[in-house]
C-alpha cells in the first residue's frame, strides 16, 4: 500500500533486518512472542530489539527509548498499551504518542471475508484509509471553568491533502476503482468541510478513479446491510476507529485483521482494532491470526515478500480450518494449536530453496 | 406537526389508527417550519410553541430544511426552543422484516446539546480549522439520570456509557465521571463502561449483549443510526427527544420522500412507533401495547406491506389493516 517511492528501502546489516518489537498489554506479549517463534522456525532473517513499555509509569523514558528504536530501524510490530484512566487526564495515551511522534500518518486496514470464517455478510473486501495524527485525538483539552471542558478537533489541508493522496495512490496502486470519503460536514461544516474538499481535489488527479462522499452515520447503516458496495474508504481520525472496527467486526472480529500504520519514514504494524483483551490474556484463548498477519505486513514491508506469502498462505489454510477455530470465531481451539497448524502448513510444503525465498 | 413531503399522509394514517383504536388522543395540529420573528431572528411559530408548552408532548413528521442561506437547521431551532437534551431510540428486530440481525433489543440515548455539535468552528489560520467539542458537568450529570431512570421506568436491566476517554481524557472524562456518579444512585440496575469502538466492533458481531446505550452527542449519532441499520433502517425506527419542563417530541428520524409524496405509498410505521413511544410516556401502556402489536401483526404476517417492506401495498391498505386489528382487539 505505501507509495514505494517515499518510504526509503529498510535497514539492513549482513542480509538481516532488525525490527523493534513493543509487547505492550494484555494479549500482546503472548501473541508476539508466538510470531518470533513462529519466524525462528522459518529462519526469517529479522532480528527483533524488544522494547517495553511500562503502561503503569508515568515516566516518559519507556516512550523515548520506544521512539529511538523505531527510529533507528525503521520498522516496528507493537502490541496495543493500556491507557491508565486513573492517572490524570495529562496522560496521554502511549499508542497516540507513537503514531504522531513519528509522524505515522495513514492506518491502513484491510477488510476481507476470509473462506471458512462465518460472518452475517459475504464478499465484504474494503480497504480503509484513516487519518493517524490529528483530528479527535490531537489531545488538546482544558476545562474552562470547573465543570465545562473543550476539546479540541484540529484538521488540517495539509494532512487532509496527505491522507487524501494516500489514498487515493493505494487505490491506484492496487487496481481500486472508487474511493469513498466519510464524513460529517453537513455539522462540522468548516473541519469535516476543509477534509471533504481536500479530498476532491486530490480526486481531480485520478480520474480513473470514483470519488464520492458518504455522512458518517449513514456509511454506518449502510456497512451493516449492504458492505459489498464500499471499495475504499479515506476518513479524519475518529470515523476511522468507528469505520474500521465496523468492518473488523463484519469480517470476524479482532482477532482476524491486521493493521497497519505509515509514515513518510516509519512503519509500524499491530492488530487493526487495537485491543489489548485483558481478559482473556495469559489463557492461550487468543486469536494469533490478525498478530500473524500482520507480521506478513511488515515482511512484505521489509520486501521478504517470499517469507511473507509462505506464511500468509499458511495462515489462510488454518483459518478455513473450523476444527482449530478460537474461542472469537465460536470455536474451541487454543493459541499455541493455532500457530502449531500454521507451522505444520509450512513444514508440509517442503524445504525452501533460495530462489523460492 | 405533520411536517413536509410524505408526513402529512403518514401522520394521517396514525391519526386513523389511533382513532381505531380509541386512544384518549386530541390532535392539535400545528406547523412549525420556522419564521423570521421581531428583531429578525428565526424562530417556532407563536401557536406552536404556545400548543407545546401547553400540551408538553409532540409528534413530528419529517421536516425538509430549505437550502435557502441563513436559514437554520429546523430540528436544531426545535432542540434549542425547548431543550431537547435526550435523545432515545429504541432498536427492535422487527419479526417479518428479516435483516442478518436477529433479536436486537437495545436503546440509545444520545445527548443533544453539546458535545461535538456545539457548532462552535473557527479557522485559525489559512489551511488550519479548529471545531470544538463542548463536554459539562451539568448536561452529563443530566443525560446520565435520564438513561438511569428510563431503565429503571422501563424494566431494563442494564446500562453502558460509550466513551472515548483514553484518547479525550478531560472531555469523556468528565462524561465518564458524572455517569459513574449516577449510577451510584441506581444500584438496581447494571453499569458499564465501554470505548466507542469496542462497542461498535461487537455491536456488529453481537448486538444482543447491548441493553441501554448512554452517550455524548457524535458517538450518539453514529450509534443510533448503526443500530437503526440493524434492524432494517430509519423507515422502521421510533425516536423520541426529552427536553426540560416535562416537555417530549417524538418523531420520525427518515427523510420527507419527496419522490414519492403524495401517491399513497409511505410507510408509516416509523411515526406509527414513535407514537406508540409516546403513548408509554404518557402512561398509557395497554393502548400503546395494543397498536404496537397491530402492526408489528401486520407486519409479520406480510399480506399486506409497503414497498420498502417488501410488499406492494398502499399506504392506506396497510394503515387499514392495521386499524382492523386494532378494533378486533377490542
Amino acid at each position: 500500500y505505501p507509495p514505494l517511492t517515499t518510504i526509503p528501502p529498510p535497514a539492513k546489516y549482513g542480509g538481516r533486518h532488525t525490527v523493534t518489537l513493543i509487547p505492550g498489554d494484555g494479549i500482546g506479549p503472548e501473541l508476539l512472542t508466538h510470531v518470533r517463534e513462529l519466524f525462528r522456525f522459518c529462519c526469517v532473517p529479522v532480528d527483533f530489539e524488544i522494547v517495553s513499555i511500562d503502561s503503569k509509569s508515568t515516566s516518559d523514558d519507556d516512550m523515548n527509548n520506544a521512539i529511538t528504536a523505531i527510529r533507528r530501524n525503521g520498522v516496528a510490530l507493537k502490541g496495543n498499551i493500556e491507557t491508565n484512566h486513573n492517572l490524570p487526564p495529562s496522560h496521554i495515551s502511549r499508542n497516540n504518542i507513537l503514531r504522531t511522534s513519528l509522524d505515522l500518518y495513514a492506518n491502513v486496514i484491510h477488510c476481507q471475508t476470509l473462506p471458512g470464517v462465518r460472518t452475517r455478510h459475504r464478499d465484504v473486501d474494503i480497504i480503509i484509509i484513516r487519518e493517524n495524527t490529528e483530528g479527535e485525538y490531537s489531545s488538546l483539552e482544558h476545562e474552562n471553568v470547573p465543570g465545562v471542558v473543550e476539546c479540541l478537533k484540529i484538521i488540517t489541508r495539509k494532512k487532509s491533502l496527505r491522507i487524501a493522496e494516500y489514498a487515493f495512490n493505494a487505490a491506484r496502486q492496487n487496481g481500486r476503482r472508487r474511493v469513498t470519503a466519510v464524513h460529517k460536514a453537513n455539522i462540522m461544516k468548516l473541519g469535516d468541510g476543509l477534509f471533504l474538499q481536500c479530498c476532491k481535489e486530490v480526486a481531480a488527479g485520478y480520474p480513473e478513479i470514483t470519488f464520492d462522499s458518504m455522512i458518517v452515520d449513514n456509511t454506518t447503516m449502510q456497512l451493516v446491510s449492504k458492505p459489498q458496495q464500499f471499495d475504499v474508504m479515506v476518513m479524519p481520525n475518529l470515523y476511522g476507529s468507528v469505520i474500521s472496527n465496523v468492518c473488523a467486526g463484519l469480517v470476524g472480529g479482532p482477532g482476524l485483521v491486521p493493521g497497519a500504520n505509515y509514515g513518510k519514514d516509519y512503519a509500524v504494524f499491530e492488530t487493526a482494532t487495537r485491543n489489548t483483551g485483558k481478559s482473556i490474556a495469559n489463557k492461550n484463548i487468543a486469536n494469533p491470526t490478525a498478530t500473524l498477519l500482520a507480521s506478513c505486513l511488515m515482511l512484505d514491508h521489509l520486501r521478504l515478500h517470499g517469507y511473507a506469502s509462505m506464511i500468509r498462505k499458511a495462515i489462510l489454510a488454518t483459518v478455513s480450518e473450523t476444527r482449530l477455530h478460537t474461542a472469537d470465531l465460536g470455536g474451541q481451539g487454543t493459541t499455541s494449536e493455532v500457530v502449531q497448524s500454521v507451522m505444520r502448513e509450512i513444514e508440509s510444503k517442503g524445504p525452501r530453496t533460495s530462489e523460492q525465498i | 406537526s405533520s411536517g413536509d413531503g410524505i408526513g402529512p399522509e403518514i401522520s394521517t394514517a396514525v391519526m386513523k389508527i389511533f382513532e381505531a383504536a380509541k386512544a384518549p388522543i386530541q390532535w392539535e395540529e400545528r406547523n412549525v417550519t420556522a419564521i423570521k420573528g421581531p428583531g429578525g431572528k428565526w424562530m417556532i411559530p407563536t401557536e406552536a410553541k404556545d400548543s407545546m408548552d401547553k400540551s408538553k408532548i409532540g409528534l413530528k413528521g419529517p421536516l425538509k430544511t430549505p437550502i435557502a442561506a441563513g436559514h437554520p437547521s429546523m430540528n436544531l431551532l426545535l432542540r434549542k426552543t425547548f431543550d431537547l437534551y435526550a435523545n432515545v431510540r429504541p432498536c427492535v428486530s422487527i419479526e417479518g422484516y428479516k435483516t442478518p440481525y436477529t433479536d436486537v433489543d437495545l436503546v440509545t440515548i444520545r445527548e443533544n446539546t453539546e458535545g461535538e455539535y456545539s457548532g462552535i468552528e473557527h479557522v485559525i489560520v489559512d489551511g488550519v480549522v479548529q471545531s470544538i467539542k463542548l463536554i459539562t458537568e451539568e448536561a452529563s450529570q443530566r443525560i446520565a439520570e435520564y438513561a438511569f431512570e428510563y431503565a429503571r421506568n422501563n424494566q431494563r436491566a442494564s446500562v453502558t456509557a460509550v466513551h472515548k476517554a483514553n484518547i479525550m481524557r478531560m472531555s469523556d472524562g468528565l462524561f465518564l465521571r458524572k455517569c459513574r456518579e449516577v449510577a451510584e444512585n441506581f444500584k438496581d440496575i447494571k453499569f458499564t463502561e465501554m470505548y466507542l469502538d469496542t462497542v461498535c466492533l461487537n455491536m456488529v458481531q453481537d448486538p444482543t449483549q447491548f441493553d441501554v446505550l448512554v452517550m455524548p452527542n457524535l458517538y450518539g449519532d453514529i450509534l443510533s443510526d448503526l443500530c437503526a441499520g440493524l434492524i432494517g433502517g430509519l423507515g422502521v425506527t421510533p425516536s423520541g427527544n426529552i427536553g426540560a419542563n416535562g416537555v417530549a417530541i417524538f418523531e420520525s428520524v427518515h427523510g420527507t420522500a419527496p419522490d414519492i409524496a403524495g401517491k399513497d405509498l409511505a410507510n408509516p410505521t416509523a411515526l406509527l412507533l414513535s407514537a406508540v413511544m409516546m403513548l408509554r410516556h404518557m402512561g398509557l401502556h395497554g393502548q400503546a401495547k395494543k397498536i404496537e402489536t397491530a402492526c408489528f401483526d401486520t407486519i409479520r404476517d406480510k399480506k399486506v406491506l409497503t414497498k420498502d417492506l417488501g410488499g406492494n401495498s398502499k399506504c392506506s391498505e396497510f394503515t387499514g389493516e392495521i386499524c382492523r386489528r386494532v378494533q378486533d382487539m377490542e
